[in-house]
């Protein structure tokens, strides 16, 4: 598998000397890795940080700056990033009105920041919250697992909860957002094909040419089932039918996101796309927004998933408000 | 009947013992979890043993409780994933349950076991049968348990504990995994072996090595 890299043991910390050389409103903690906003956030704002494994760029250090995050922790690739990176970036952004922690529900995560909370309050006295996203549908059992993945809401999340701290909120009423959110969106996600994990250098998993992956993960974990290949109209109903059948999105208005995983063209996100806009339309889903890119990837992988929120006139509101980073700016 | 103490120099004896396993297991454990996880304990586990090792040589300890506050801290600062917040909590609460002390006499040894596993606990929510670490810890602490109330020696007692503890690895392969990312497997799931819990024996082969060698 060739790849663009100067040695798989090294990844993570090029990319970093690369984002801080690309954007002068970041700042990047070399020994820690966590990026933060050049210019810290004003006194008495809440606070949001959030972080995981890499190779989900943009997610997070791509979604940090006005509007959304103060800081996100970087793991390796595919691995979680440990404690003392996340209470270092809570001590530092924390500006008296305490931090919220933006967590992915995955078992070395929701584990870490859990350490990072319980040091931070002990250690300091900042007062820490935390939001596990768990938006993935493709899990089905959750009481024998480790519950539905954090996926897709954790872009939309970030985006609006960080206009909402921006507005001054306080860190329960920040909190509290963030928890709606997240219980009002869910996704579904699918892989044509395999990603490649640089220190692996062989795929995770074998597709065969005819067959596609419903319901992966964003590491490339398995889903409901391998199908065979299909149109793009198929598949959209395959991620939309499982999203609509688990939450009613009628008679709101809806943010919906078609992400890509990585490795799969712009062009081809917008079949998607229209695709599901027709399916959501036909269900009677209103669509109020839309986002359609690379927001959340795995690595190289070839796919997509789709992200549904039922929101509300102050969700759009927030949605809408300026926002300044690197993988989304509008109204700037 | 022997009923030894366990000295700091024996347990520094069993981090180094533990280090060398996991270093020489390295390719096993990954293998374990390429087939159910996300392939990297073995490289975690190497990387987290090694960064405890140049930290225990560097700086030494006074005492029990000051050993395995740094071995704790070094593995959450260092391993990340799941395995660096379990196996930290796990010598954490140990340091905390043994205390400021220079040796253990075996119920204190079984004492501090039994608060690392509690950790565990508190940390990963795992239960018996969900193929995780606790399926090789929890036999394998009982297992000492019964050996230190019948008076037994601590290298008599850490042989029991061992015993268990493979025991408890073995027992995982049948299972389907309920906890961490192997759980999205389902049944795939059947027929592999838990990495976390083929990990826990090693630390239960070093204890009975370490403890064997300084056995007048």
């Amino acid at each position: 598998m060739k790849k663009l890299i100067n040695n798989p043991e090294s990844v993570l910390a090029d990319a970093l000397t690369g984002i801080e050389a690309a954007h002068p409103s970041l700042r990047v903690d070399h020994v820690n890795r966590i990026i933060y906003r050049r210019d810290p956030a004003q006194r008495g704002k809440v606070a949001l940080i959030s972080g995981g494994g890499s190779g989900h760029e943009p997610l997070h250090g791509g979604f940090v700056g006005f509007g959304m995050l103060d800081a996100a922790c970087a793991g390796e690739v595919f691995t979680s990033p440990t404690p003392d990176q996340m209470q270092e970036a809570t001590q530092v952004v924390d500006g008296g009105a305490g931090v919220l922690h933006i967590v992915k529900n995955y078992t070395g995560d929701v584990m870490n920041f859990e350490m990072a909370a319980e040091l931070a309050s002990v250690e300091s006295g900042i007062k820490v919250e935390s939001v596990v996203t768990n938006d993935d549908v493709a899990v089905q059992d959750s009481t024998w697992t480790a519950g539905r993945r954090g996926v897709g809401v954790t872009v939309l999340l970030e985006k609006i909860v960080g206009a909402a701290a921006e507005e001054g909120q306080d860190l329960a009423s920040v909190a509290a957002l963030a928890r709606k959110v997240n219980d009002s969106a869910r996704s579904m996600g699918m892989a044509l094909t395999s990603c490649t994990v640089p220190a692996a250098g062989k795929p995770t998993f074998d597709l065969p040419e005819d067959e596609m992956e419903m319901g992966v993960g964003i590491h490339g974990e398995p889903g409901r089932h391998r199908v065979p290949l299909a149109s793009a109209a198929e598949i959209a109903e395959q991620l939309v039918d499982p999203i609509l059948a688990d939450l009613d999105f009628t008679g709101a208005p809806a943010i919906v996101m078609l992400n890509g995983m990585g490795g799969t063209p712009l062009i081809e996100l917008y079949v998607a796309y229209g695709e599901v806009h027709k399916i959501l339309a036909k269900a009677g889903v209103t669509v109020a927004r839309s986002l359609v890119g690379n927001y959340i990837t795995s690595l190289d992988m070839a796919g997509c998933s789709v992200t549904v929120l039922r929101a509300d006139d102050e969700a759009l509101r927030l949605w809408d408000a300026p926002v300044n980073t690197t993988g989304l700016r509008w109204g700037i | 009947m022997a009923t030894g103490t366990v000295t700091l120099d024996q347990l520094v004896a069993w981090l180094s013992r533990f280090h060398e396993l996991v270093t020489e297991q390295r390719g096993y454990l990954t293998e374990l979890d390429s087939a159910i996880g996300d392939a990297d304990h073995g490289a975690n586990m190497d990387r987290g043993m090694s960064a405890v090792m140049e930290k225990v040589g560097a700086t030494g300890a006074g005492s029990v409780d000051e050993l395995f506050k740094t071995v704790g801290m070094t593995l959450v600062t260092s391993v990340g994933g799941a395995s660096g917040p379990l196996y930290g909590t796990f010598f954490l609460r140990m340091g905390l349950a043994a205390g400021p002390v220079k040796e253990l006499d075996p119920p204190s040894l079984g004492a501090a076991l039994r608060a690392g596993l509690e950790g565990v606990v508190a940390r990963g929510k795992a239960e018996t049968g969900d193929k995780t670490m606790f399926d090789a810890m929890s036999p394998a602490l009982d297992a000492l348990d019964a050996k230190i109330s019948e008076g037994s020696s601590p290298g008599e007692a850490a042989v029991a504990a061992f015993a268990a503890a493979e025991d408890g690895r073995e027992a995982t392969r049948p299972l389907i995994a309920r906890k961490g990312r192997a759980s999205y497997l389902g049944e795939r799931s059947i027929g592999y072996l838990d990495p976390g819990a083929a990990s826990t024996a090693l630390l239960f082969q070093a204890l009975n090595e370490a403890l064997a060698e300084g056995t007048p």
